[in-house]
């Protein structure tokens, strides 16, 4: 039996964003040994790449605000699908996990008073959105980064899990590889939490960076836990569509939240025809008012550029493709205009968003002081994930955790802007809270040696056959254009019937692959692992779409376009069944406690 | 733009050579979209970091026609068409494999520099007040995406390997960022002094001309605090006064 390097600790997280890292810092301040293994250099993950704001009802901007209507917010965002627990959990904890950062060293944008200045997003009845610029995440990441190296973590920088050890029905550890050699690794751990993130890689068209691959949401479901609302996928309204090569690249809400406004064609501010009733009572009707909204106006109702990202991203969809789109397949979106309203726009522009205007001007050539920029939907966000706990965060899987965007649960059917960075956070903390917990509880399992030597053997295959004609790159770049194609922003009950059979084909190719190097950081290698994970989950998607007969937030079927009551009571939940396969099915959603209940009432 | 030719390192931490690759090259395409697609049509094991493709993490960074660039914000029609354009990992670090170097030295760097150290709270609540023009500076150091291109060119650890003794840009940038907190109370003027050799850097400013986030590393991080360094250490007016007091920040 070969011999691999092990290592041991109490609690083992998988994932450096930020509910990796909050989850790390909060276990470890407990007494236990923690461990972060991630699959890039600590400080690159996804979560450096947010950028609008951090969304917390600290009321700095707007006494009105408080916990009760971020609550209400999120759960009409997330049109009721949401769990209650953790959207009331998420209210209440988000504004001191906030103002936590600040003591940990983050700098956020201050109002004139010297509080933390916040400011208006997509869905946010208030200003709610902490912010540093349009680089929050960079601060966030780097505030716990900064932090977290000084909390006696030991972190393995560079280091992929292939897949989650069981023993006795109970998660014992993680078999994985560093990057730079492929050498085997095995983490024994009494407790370990998932903080993977998103899943954009499998979309052609995607915000996200290279690591979203859904790894964590695919090693839980392989583990044995449930899936839940895997349906439901955020298209961002705003991704850069042109030159090509950036397409899907990341346009801020925080644009719309200082006054630009979309325009098709036409030169029409489309947004103004179509108004969902559950949000007309709080959009203005002219663009007057919503000017002054922006601006901080407190009597002033938002634009309808700022409902929620879902129904914007749709709009979009249906301009162009009613042939009043711009020159490359989107429409316009201009915060030049605001020169019109006040003197020094150019400069207010770079200073509130200086990272759009440097993206813009060193990728396209444009300069958004001046000119329009053309943006369309990106795909960005999963609102489904890992079923958890909504107070511990712990999975059916006894001992594994799970928090941030591969979990499920805070966001419902649709994610309001903001609530992603403060979801991480209030969360993270928990996770690592409970995990720490349970492990001082529990002892550590024996790893099971003859799961690690089936995993090592299907790991090593595509070297064992050598150069074949299968490529790992070509799999997930068929992948990515069929998702796009048939599971993306608009969907049908024949097309995602065809996505199960293509993907099951994708399955049988995967196994082909060959590799004719060797593993030292042979990116084509980790491909082929990571393909695993991205043909799990957007099975999982495919299936769940399927399932789900009805348009609601972030999924939307031509042949269902209507919201159905039937299926506003229920989640789809995925699970790997005994033979292996994929057996979706509905479950009826927990009651809304009655005192919740009553606030949406009275708030909505 | 049609049919560009490549000269990409391929090597590891032994030696390497500079290896021929082709890619068709269409509008907008930048240095890495152009490795990426060398990797996915004939070279599946050639080693590059990247991240978000965007400018925001610094994974990607490298030398591109020798220059210190991230390559997801290099744009091909930048680059001058009538050569091969050459693709080079940093050098100032130890290459590890193709375009992908071992930068852990920064990550054990940054682990010495005495943390941030915040006052007690204004208010009750657990919060402070701070004014937005106490830290626009501070601001601008925290704009680092830790790409570390301005290591990468700075003279004192690619030609001299002082890697033991200055601390390099970066981290100047970094301490910078503590030391000018409005809430910080640490003292990192002996430390920047005795173990971090602030007294290396002869302000050449090719960090401050690298840098991708235009971060000005020279005048208002370095210098700043070399006078900080110097008023403390080297100010006899102040030091006489020093016999008396025991304050020194």
């Amino acid at each position: 039996m070969a011999e691999y390097e092990k290592f041991q600790h109490d609690v083992l997280v998988i994932g450096s964003g930020g509910a990796g890292l909050r989850a790390a810092i909060e276990a470890s301040a407990t007494g236990v040994t923690v461990g972060v293994v991630s699959k890039s250099l600590l400080g690159k993950a996804h979560t450096v790449m947010a950028e609008g704001g951090v969304a917390a009802a600290l009321a700095n901007v707007d006494n009105r605000d408080d916990w009760k209507v971020h609550f209400t917010d999120t759960m009409r965002g997330g049109q009721y699908l949401n769990n209650w627990r953790m959207a009331e959990l998420h209210a209440k904890e988000a504004p001191d996990r906030v103002r936590e950062l600040e003591a940990w060293g983050a700098l956020f944008d201050r109002t004139k008073d010297g509080k933390i200045l916040q400011r208006n997003f997509g869905g946010h009845k208030f200003p709610r959105l902490a912010h540093v610029g349009d680089r929050t995440g960079l601060e966030m990441i780097r505030t716990l980064q900064d932090h977290g190296i000084h909390q006696g973590i030991d972190f393995y920088q560079e280091y992929t899990v292939i897949s989650l050890l069981k023993e006795d029905g109970r998660v014992t550890g993680a078999f994985a590889y560093d990057r730079e050699k492929g050498r085997f690794k095995v983490f024994q751990a009494k407790a370990i939490i998932i903080a993977t993130g998103g899943m954009g890689k499998i979309y052609k068209i995607t915000s996200n960076s290279w690591e979203c691959t859904g790894g964590g949401i695919s090693l839980a479901y392989h583990a044995g836990a449930e899936l839940l609302d895997m349906e439901f996928i955020q298209f961002h309204p705003t991704g850069m569509v042109w030159p090509p090569s950036v397409r899907g690249l990341l346009i801020t809400e925080g644009v719309r939240g200082e006054g630009g406004v979309l325009r098709n064609s036409e030169g029409n501010r489309f947004m103004f025809d179509d108004v969902p009733d559950l949000y007309r009572h709080q959009t203005s009707d002219n663009e007057e008012e919503g000017w002054k909204y922006t601006q901080g106006d407190p009597n002033a109702k938002r634009p309808p550029e700022l409902l929620t990202r879902d129904h914007v991203a749709r709009c979009i969809y249906r301009e162009v493709k009613e042939g009043r789109g711009s020159p490359h397949g989107g429409v316009f979106l201009d915060i030049a205009w605001i020169k019109e309203k006040i003197s020094n726009a150019p400069e207010h522009i770079k200073r509130k968003l200086p990272s759009m205007y440097h993206q813009f001007k060193e990728l396209a050539g444009i300069d958004i002081t001046q000119e329009p920029m053309e943006v369309g939907p990106t795909t960005h966000y999963i609102m489904g994930g890992i079923k958890v706990d909504p107070d511990s965060q712990m999975t059916a899987m006894p001992g594994l955790f799970a928090a941030g965007e591969c979990a499920v649960g805070l966001h419902g059917a649709n994610r309001l802007g903001g609530n992603s960075l403060s979801d991480l956070l209030v969360f993270g903390k928990r996770a690592g809270e409970f995990a720490a917990k349970f492990a001082q509880e529990n002892n550590q399992a024996p790893i099971p040696e003859q799961q690690l030597e089936q995993e090592a053997k299907w790991a090593l295959a595509p070297f064992e056959r050598g150069q074949t004609e299968e490529n790992a790159f070509h799999i997930q770049g068929e992948l990515q254009e069929m998702m796009q194609d048939l599971v993306g922003i608009v969907r049908t009950e024949e097309g995602l019937g065809d996505a199960v059979n293509r993907i099951a084909g994708y399955w049988e190719r995967a196994e082909k692959i060959g590799s004719g190097g060797n593993r030292e950081f042979d990116p084509g290698w980790h491909t082929a692992l990571d393909l695993k994970h991205m043909l799990t989950v957007a099975e999982s998607i495919a299936r769940a779409a399927k399932e789900r007969k009805e348009s609601r937030g972030g999924h939307y079927r031509q042949d269902y376009v209507e919201k159905s009551d039937e299926y506003g009571k229920v989640n789809i939940s995925v699970r790997k069944a005994d033979d292996g396969s994929m057996e979706v099915k509905q479950v009826v959603k927990d009651p809304i406690r009655e005192d919740l209940q009553q606030i949406i009432e009275e708030l909505g | 733009m049609g049919r560009v030719k490549f000269n990409i390192w391929r090597g590891n931490g032994d030696g390497g050579q500079l290896q021929e690759y082709s890619t068709e090259i269409s509008e907008g395409m930048v240095v890495l979209d152009a490795v990426h697609q060398i990797q996915a049509e004939s070279a599946p094991d050639l080693a590059v970091r990247w991240n978000c493709k965007a400018g925001k993490c610094g994974s990607c960074s490298a030398e591109v026609n020798g220059k210190p660039k991230l390559m997801c914000m290099t744009r091909m029609s930048d680059l001058p068409q009538d050569k091969p354009v050459s693709i080079e990992p940093m050098r100032a670090f130890p290459g590890l494999k193709d375009l992908v170097t071992d930068v852990s030295w920064n990550y054990r760097v940054k682990e010495k520099i005495k943390p941030f150290k915040p006052r007690k709270p204004d208010n009750d609540d657990g919060t402070w007040k701070m004014k937005q023009g106490d830290i626009d500076r501070v601001q601008e150091f925290r704009k680092c995406i830790e790409c570390f291109l301005c290591q990468d060119v700075c003279h004192v650890l690619r030609e001299h390997h002082l890697h033991n003794e200055f601390i390099g840009p970066r981290f100047m940038v970094y301490t910078a960022a503590l030391e000018m907190h409005p809430l910080d109370t640490e003292d990192r003027r002996e430390q920047l002094k005795q173990d971090d050799g602030i007294g290396y850097c002869n302000i050449t400013k090719c960090c401050t001309n690298v840098c991708p986030e235009s971060i000005t590393i020279t005048d208002n991080a370095i210098i700043p605090l070399k006078e900080r360094v110097a008023d403390r250490f080297y100010d006899p007016i102040l030091n006489f006064f020093r016999l008396f007091t025991k304050s020194d920040k």
